[in-house]
């Protein structure tokens, strides 16, 4: 009975079934509001409200020839769409949606998941920058080349704006955190900076505009996909939609005081906070142009950074206030 | 680390087969070239063979976006040889509809302006309103693209009063999306981060390397030949040649959203002052002996058109020299030291319009960089055996 659990808690919810579903319909509910915000439709065909298309897209890939260069190294080359879905698909499994017990720790809520989780989310970039280099193409080795330079621009401010609401809390665990917002939501109001900073960081680790920039294709054609096709292609897509609910649940989390009612209370509040912000990524998205990756570093650091580290200045002042 | 990236003639950027070389050090451009040839298509060679009338349409397809100043360049110069004099009416409905091209000409560069900068959300706003002009167009001329107005000797279709007010309820519209443009490309940090200060080009640098349009005038350099060399009806209207001295990309998005303002201007001047009577005049089927060269000022630049008559119906040698050809040189030098990211940027700022300005075809071996001269009779000859001895798929060589 455990083993059918544990299955199911991995293949079905909150794994890979509804991490697929869910991803897909993010995935769609992006697209269209990136389109009205741009005064188009978005999709509209495929099933109702066109809701199925990414889904579509994502079989339709699966189906499309899969080409592997000569020149790649075919190991790291078929491996890596695998192993980074395998890797996002695993933090969502830490998100503290409704199935733990504040009391009692278990395997998917323990003391640090949130160091594990945003550690979870840094992997898929270093699979993005292997399987550019892997591809040998020119175009993918100065996408991969972009996606690790940007990676050293955003990675510090996140885990700085990211951590001070659990520094505040007193918890490494996503539950606690959470459980102690939601009992002083006004505390809330202290981590407003840090929720921008991690928003903007967020957006580049989605590499999403303006930090589309290691696919930039005016600049370098699919820059690191430029090689990847067919299933392989589908999954790194999959990979990027799971990453973008799993990176907003967490957000969702520390920032807007977690999921609180139970079961069905819990779930929709996660609903609703995972799509309000992505919507704030699409508005992102929406309203901006790509920059340079000079810029994005120095961006980077003489903005993201030094907020950051003020926004972790604000809760250890406000922390010694309050003890 | 330096290597060399292919930047076409199959990119993402280009929507046209070019091909730019550039050597790279990390992210930065070391050295650029640029190879044509890919899009020959022999029409001066074709125009040899047509009459005068027919000539009008081959040289609007030129070009897919200033079909008309195509057309116009070469009819002014049809006309000069013929000495016939189209009547006013017809030339300022001729002029409108190229006014009112350049406008969906900017309108088009500005949307590719935004995509290139991976601004997407302008790109939408601009081609959506791009529409407008487009539908104004379908409705002097009946088409979208291929307005096939012109005739030698005038135009071919009239103006009426409803048309009249159609085209100034649809440029108001414009002029007040214009100005949001404006402000929005002047203003959004990012884009303006992304395009200030990228593709310096002097004003000493552009005079020496002959640019010409709105990259010319972006660098400071006032030319226009619808102000130095006043053609048709231009000298009776009031405006102003739009600069910017910024000499980047910044002051050629600049420079085409004011040209755009003042093209509104124009318009407006030539519906209220549109005289009545005919539309055009009867031309004689033959030109006499001699030689012409037209001057216009297309969306891109000066575009020149020189036509040689030997008496006959048909033209003796057309030799056409489109804007995009004046700017390659400037485009080499504004590339160098630029960012990788800025190459789609610098390029389109050209506003190029890559097959108008093909002339030549050059076999360059891919492996061995070596050009070679090759009959018609060899290249059919290499035609015919190329199956027989192409490389199996898998071993096909990727040439650089």
């Amino acid at each position: 009975m455990a083993v059918l659990r544990t299955l199911l808690y991995l293949l079905v919810y909150p794994g890979l079934l509804f991490l697929f579903v869910y991803g897909t319909f993010s995935e769609w509910y992006d697209r269209k509001v990136y389109a009205r915000l741009q005064n188009r439709m978005g999709p509209t065909h495929t099933g109702r409200f066109g809701l199925l298309q990414p889904v579509a897209d994502f079989f339709k890939l699966m189906a499309k020839e899969d080409v592997v260069p000569d020149a790649a190294d075919k190991g790291l080359f078929n491996a890596l769409p695998a192993f980074g879905l395998a890797v996002v698909a695993t933090s969502g499994l830490l998100l503290p949606v409704w199935n733990f017990s504040l009391a009692a720790p278990g395997w998917t809520s323990f003391s640090g998941d949130i160091i594990v989780m945003l550690y979870l989310l840094s992997l898929p970039t270093l699979v993005l920058f292997l399987a550019a280099w892997s591809s040998t193409n020119l175009f993918s080795t100065i996408g991969g080349a972009r996606v690790l330079t940007m990676l050293f621009g955003y990675e510090v401010p996140l885990f700085l704006a990211v951590l001070s609401p659990a520094v505040l809390a007193g918890s490494w665990r996503l539950a606690e955190i959470a459980a102690f917002y939601q009992q002083r939501p006004a505390l809330l109001l202290v981590n407003v900076l840090g929720f921008l900073v991690a928003l903007v960081a967020v957006q580049a680790k989605l590499e999403r505009t303006p930090f589309d920039i290691p696919h930039a294709e005016t600049e370098i054609v699919g820059g690191t996909f430029t090689e990847y096709s067919g299933k392989k292609l589908a999954l790194f897509r999959l990979t990027t939609d799971i990453e973008m609910v799993v990176a907003s649940g967490l957000l969702a989390t520390v920032f807007l005081g977690g999921f609180p009612g139970g079961a069905l209370l819990g779930f929709a509040s996660f609903v609703i906070k995972t799509l309000f912000i992505i919507f704030l990524l699409s508005l992102i998205r929406a309203l901006t142009s790509r920059i340079r990756i000079d810029q994005v570093v120095s961006f980077a650091w003489r903005v993201l950074a030094p907020l950051a580290v003020l926004q972790l200045l604000a809760t250890i002042l406000v922390k010694g206030f309050l003890s | 680390m330096s290597f060399n990236i292919p930047i076409g003639p199959q990119h993402p950027a280009l929507k046209e087969p070019i091909s730019l070389r550039m050597t790279i050090e990390g992210e930065v451009i070391t050295d650029a070239d640029i190879r044509l040839g890919y899009n020959h298509r022999g029409i001066e060679k074709l125009a040899e063979e047509r009459n005068w009338i027919q000539n009008i349409y081959l040289m609007e397809r030129i070009c897919g976006i200033c079909s008309h100043s195509h057309a116009t360049c070469y009819v002014q110069a049809v006309e000069r040889l013929m000495e016939i004099a189209p009547p006013k009416r017809g030339m300022y409905i001729r002029y409108l509809v190229s006014e009112l091209e350049r406008i969906h000409s900017h309108l088009l560069w500005l949307g590719v302006a935004g995509h290139e900068a991976g601004f997407d959300s302008f790109f939408m706003y601009v081609w959506r309103d791009r529409e407008i002009v487009m539908d104004l167009l379908e409705m002097v001329s009946g088409n979208r693209v291929h307005y096939a107005i012109n005739t030698v000797g005038g135009v071919r279709r009239d103006l009426d009063e409803t048309q009249k007010a159609r085209i100034l309820d649809g440029i108001a519209t414009l002029r007040k999306r214009s100005e949001y443009y404006l402000h929005i490309g002047a203003n959004e940090p990012s884009f303006v981060a992304r395009i200030a200060g990228v593709g310096l080009l002097p004003k000493e640098q552009a005079v020496a390397l002959c640019a010409v349009g709105p990259t010319a005038r972006a660098s400071g350099w006032d030319r226009d030949v619808r102000k130095e060399d006043p053609y048709a009806v231009y000298d009776e209207l009031e405006w102003q040649v739009a600069t910017a001295d910024t000499c980047d990309v910044l002051g050629r998005v600049v420079v085409r959203i004011k040209e755009l303002l003042e093209s509104y201007n124009m318009i407006e001047q030539m519906i209220k002052k549109l005289p009545a009577g005919d539309i055009a005049v009867r031309a004689p089927r033959k030109a006499k002996p001699g030689e012409t060269v037209s001057r216009y000022e297309a969306p891109r630049g000066e575009n020149i058109h020189y036509i040689k008559a030997n008496g006959t119906e048909k033209p003796e040698r057309l030799k056409v020299r489109a804007p995009t050809l004046g700017n390659y040189a400037a485009t080499v030098f504004m590339l160098k030291k630029g960012f990788v990211a800025d190459i789609p940027l610098i390029f389109a700022a050209i506003d190029p319009c890559i097959c108008c300005a093909e002339r030549v075809v050059t076999l360059v071996d891919g492996r061995s960089g070596a050009s070679s001269l090759v009959s018609l009779s060899d290249l059919r000859r290499r035609a015919l055996d190329r199956p027989a001895n192409a490389l199996v798929k898998g071993k096909a060589e990727w040439p650089f």
